[in-house]
């Protein structure tokens, strides 16, 4: 069979070659959504009228009558409001109408509110550690702008003015046992996706279940853990490594986890092509799945990173609490971010709780980050790959072609087949084609 | 999986036939060859390590308990209200009691929101409201704990306090909303009786279990099959009166798990209720009131000054917390993976 022949004319192919009917049929096209529900005029302006009617009851009672505290007007105001359009929608519509109207108000009111929550928590943090991050844009000519994230506390006392001091120490330690997690979790955690996701069996699945309970482990059970195995029985002092030791134990599960669903996203004909081609198991692995999954695997790696970043608990047993800059995390206690958060908070001094939600801020700024960057990475379908990526990937198949026509062996193969041996391969025609042109 | 087939101008559902749906993957076989073997045993040895370092948790655990459970006997440390392993008297009734009090308030405010989320995302929000939602819970979940925590002390607390004294003023005939007064000198409500209770603690921890809840409830709302869904328009229901008769029913499995996997995190949760409660080892049944304790809190408040019977101690209350965990998680996965169809209970 020829590989140039277009595919509509595959069925009209006389009756000797190969019939691929199943390239000729006509791509199935994606259904519209076939129920839909809109809202309509009536409804919409029914949602505002009781809006309105309801915060103008709240005013009315809180404000004008006072009787009830301005805490409780906005809860009062809700109640008013759904109370106000159970009624309207009442008026034009029977039972049902009402029930389903209503609880379509508290399903959103719920989604309202988890959103708001988040969104409650990111903003009083910045707020509360505002005065420490203004420096941020201050342009004060003899100042660094960075200087909270450059100095360490070392010398600061409590009643130090907030331009002074900063988490320098905890910016290490953030990084120092993250590093060293990352270290031990990526191969532990990336090759037992790989075992979870490709070799299988029944052994595979007994670990499957234990990681996933292992999700569930307190973070405070994995510091005492590490406490009294390396602390108590090998160093005798708070480490930065027993804090990175106590990341990795909640760390893998979770990168476990991401990694091995991403894995068995990979379809099921690319690891058999490769297969199929002759390729071993681990070679299917090393060249197809690994690169098909590279994006779901580093959204799995970042995101446990996320996770591990934010601990506290295992932390808070296992590095011991500093205000010095350590770059040994072999040796003295090494504080990392959300634990200066925590002391800054305890010590109960203003300044030192600016400073305090000025460290929650850039951890949730951190966590952030790497969220954004894991949804950008993840977000590329599996096997889709980016124009660099594809030129690349052109390359390399070029270099490949020229590989191929280099050995005799091809060569030899044309010629046997009484073609001219330095034309181009003819099953590689179309592909050969559009490399060369590229070429040029 | 079921596919479209389209007739002239109508769609017809295709719905599979006895046994058609039941779709297999091949099972491939091949010849291993020798780097094959060697990367088997890497990979396995790498999942053989991930389990040992689960089974070293429990057997440490167990092991370093032995000494403080072999001083009082397990009867005696299940049932004591107190905790002082210097003098031999130690127990975690009142400690396991708070943990589960907490756990259960967290799940009393959590169970609501989540469930109610994942239907808007999976039945009301379109298609870029439930993607971005869906990233919005998600990064919730990713919000450390100790933010949570100053949050819950600085901001939540002084908010909840009025509530709660109102909740206790008018509610108070219910034994668990109400708030003895210690001070009969002084009758008058005080704020202070309000503060650090297992009520704001578990308003905390609430809200950082509802990311969890919500992404397992989501997923198995979305499973909630197509045709029955529109079956249910088609016979004239409300969109609410499909989801009571059709995803409510398709999801409890995931419903049940999910509420159980969120109190396995509420009970393992540490920081905010360390940061929050004000500890005591007695048994407060008073939500609202001052004063409760959890094991997770009790570890992050007292491993410093620890050794020997003392660490055995808070070896046994870690170990009963770990069985605890890893009861209400397996019974949760156990009830996710039954509710699923056995076609993508991998997945």
């Amino acid at each position: 069979m020829t590989g140039t022949l277009p595919l509509d004319t595959v069925a009209a192919a006389p009756a000797t070659t190969t019939h691929l009917p199943r390239l000729a049929l006509t791509e199935q096209t994606e259904e519209p959504q076939r129920v839909r529900v809109g809202a309509s005029l009536d409804d919409r302006l029914s949602i505002a009228g009781a809006t309105v009617g309801g915060i103008g009851m709240g005013i009315l009672l809180a404000g004008a009558l006072g009787v009830i505290g301005w805490g409780w007007m906005p809860i009062v105001s809700y109640a008013w409001f759904v109370g106000i359009y159970a009624s309207l929608t009442f008026l034009g519509h029977s039972g049902p109408a009402v029930v389903d109207r209503f609880w379509s108000v508290l399903l959103r009111s719920a989604a309202v509110v988890v959103v708001a929550s988040l969104g409650i928590v990111v903003v009083y943090t910045l707020l509360r550690g505002w005065p420490v991050l203004k420096d941020v844009f201050a342009f004060a000519p003899h100042k660094n702008p960075l200087h909270f994230w450059l100095t360490d506390m070392s010398g600061v006392g409590p009643l130090s003015g907030l331009d002074t001091g900063g988490i320098l120490y905890a910016v290490i330690g953030t990084l120092e046992q993250i590093g060293i997690a990352l270290v031990i979790t990526v191969p532990l955690g990336v090759t037992s996706a790989i075992f979870l996701a490709i070799v299988g069996g029944r052994y595979a699945r007994v670990v499957r279940t234990l990681v996933e309970a292992m999700t569930a482990l307190p973070s405070v059970v994995a510091g005492l853990f590490i406490y009294a195995v390396i602390i108590l029985s090998f160093t005798h002092q708070d480490n930065g490594f027993a804090a990175a030791l106590a990341i990795s134990v909640l760390m893998l599960p979770i990168m476990i986890r991401s990694a091995d669903v991403a894995l068995r996203l990979v379809p099921g004909n690319l690891r058999e092509a490769g297969l199929a081609l002759g390729a071993s198991q681990w070679s299917t692995v090393w060249r197809v799945i690994l690169p098909t999954m590279r994006s779901g695997l580093t959204t799995a790696i970042i995101l446990a990173t996320a996770h591990g970043i934010g601990e506290t608990a295992p932390v808070l047993l296992t590095s011991g609490v500093t205000s010095v800059t350590n770059f040994d995390p072999f040796h003295n206690a090494q504080t990392s971010l959300p634990l200066a958060a925590l002391e800054f908070i305890e010590s109960g001094r203003n300044t030192l709780i600016a400073r305090g939600y000025a460290t929650a801020a850039t951890l949730l700024a951190v966590v952030l980050i790497l969220f954004v960057l894991a949804r950008l990475i993840g977000g590329q379908e599996a096997g889709k790959v980016s124009a660099g990526r594809l030129r690349r990937l052109a390359r390399t198949s070029r270099a490949t072609l020229r590989r191929v026509r280099a050995s005799g062996h091809a060569r030899n193969l044309a010629a046997a087949a009484g073609r001219d041996p330095d034309a181009p391969l003819d099953p590689l025609s179309a592909f050969d084609q559009l490399i060369t042109e590229d070429d040029a | 999986m079921t596919t479209i087939k389209t007739h002239g101008a109508t769609a017809l559902p295709d719905y599979p036939e006895a046994g058609a749906d039941d779709a297999r993957p091949r099972i491939l076989t091949q010849a291993l060859e020798r780097v094959d073997h060697t990367f088997r045993g890497v990979v396995t040895g790498s999942g053989t390590v991930v389990v040992m370092v689960m089974g070293l948790v429990a057997v440490f655990l167990t092991v370093r308990s032995v000494q403080a459970l072999g001083t009082e006997g397990v009867g005696a440390f299940l049932t004591t209200q107190d905790w002082s392993p210097e003098t031999g008297h130690f127990g975690i009734a009142a400690i396991l009691t708070g943990t589960v009090l907490i756990a259960l308030v967290a799940l009393a405010i959590a169970f609501p929101l989540s469930v109610a989320t994942a239907l808007f995302i999976t039945q009301l929000a379109g298609d870029r409201g439930s993607r971005l939602l869906t990233t919005v819970v998600d990064l919730m979940a990713a919000v450390p704990s100790v933010v949570y925590g100053i949050w819950g002390l600085s901001f939540l607390e002084p908010v909840v306090v009025p509530f709660a004294r109102w909740l206790s003023t008018w509610f108070g005939w219910i034994p668990l909303f109400a708030v003895p007064n210690p001070d009969a000198a002084n009758p008058l409500p005080n704020d202070a009786l309000y503060t650090s209770s297992t009520f704001v603690a578990g308003l905390v921890v609430g809200l950082m279990i509802v990311p969890i809840m919500t992404s397992i409830m989501r997923e198995s709302f979305a499973r909630a099959p197509q045709g029955e869904r529109e079956g249910a328009f088609a016979l004239g229901a409300t969109r609410w009166g499909m989801i009571r008769t059709v995803v409510l029913p398709f999801g409890r499995g995931g419903v049940i798990g999910g509420t159980m996997l969120g109190m396995g995190r509420a009970l393992g949760e540490t920081i905010a209720i360390y940061l929050i409660i004000s500890p005591i080892f007695q048994f407060n049944f008073h939500i609202l009131s001052r004063g409760t304790n959890s094991i997770a809190a009790l570890i992050a408040l007292r491993y410093g000054e620890a050794s020997g019977v003392t660490l055995s101690a808070l070896m046994a209350a870690g170990l009963a917390l770990f069985v605890l965990t890893m009861i209400v998680n397996f019974s949760a996965s156990a009830i996710i993976a039954r509710s699923r169809s056995g076609a993508d209970a991998e997945a």
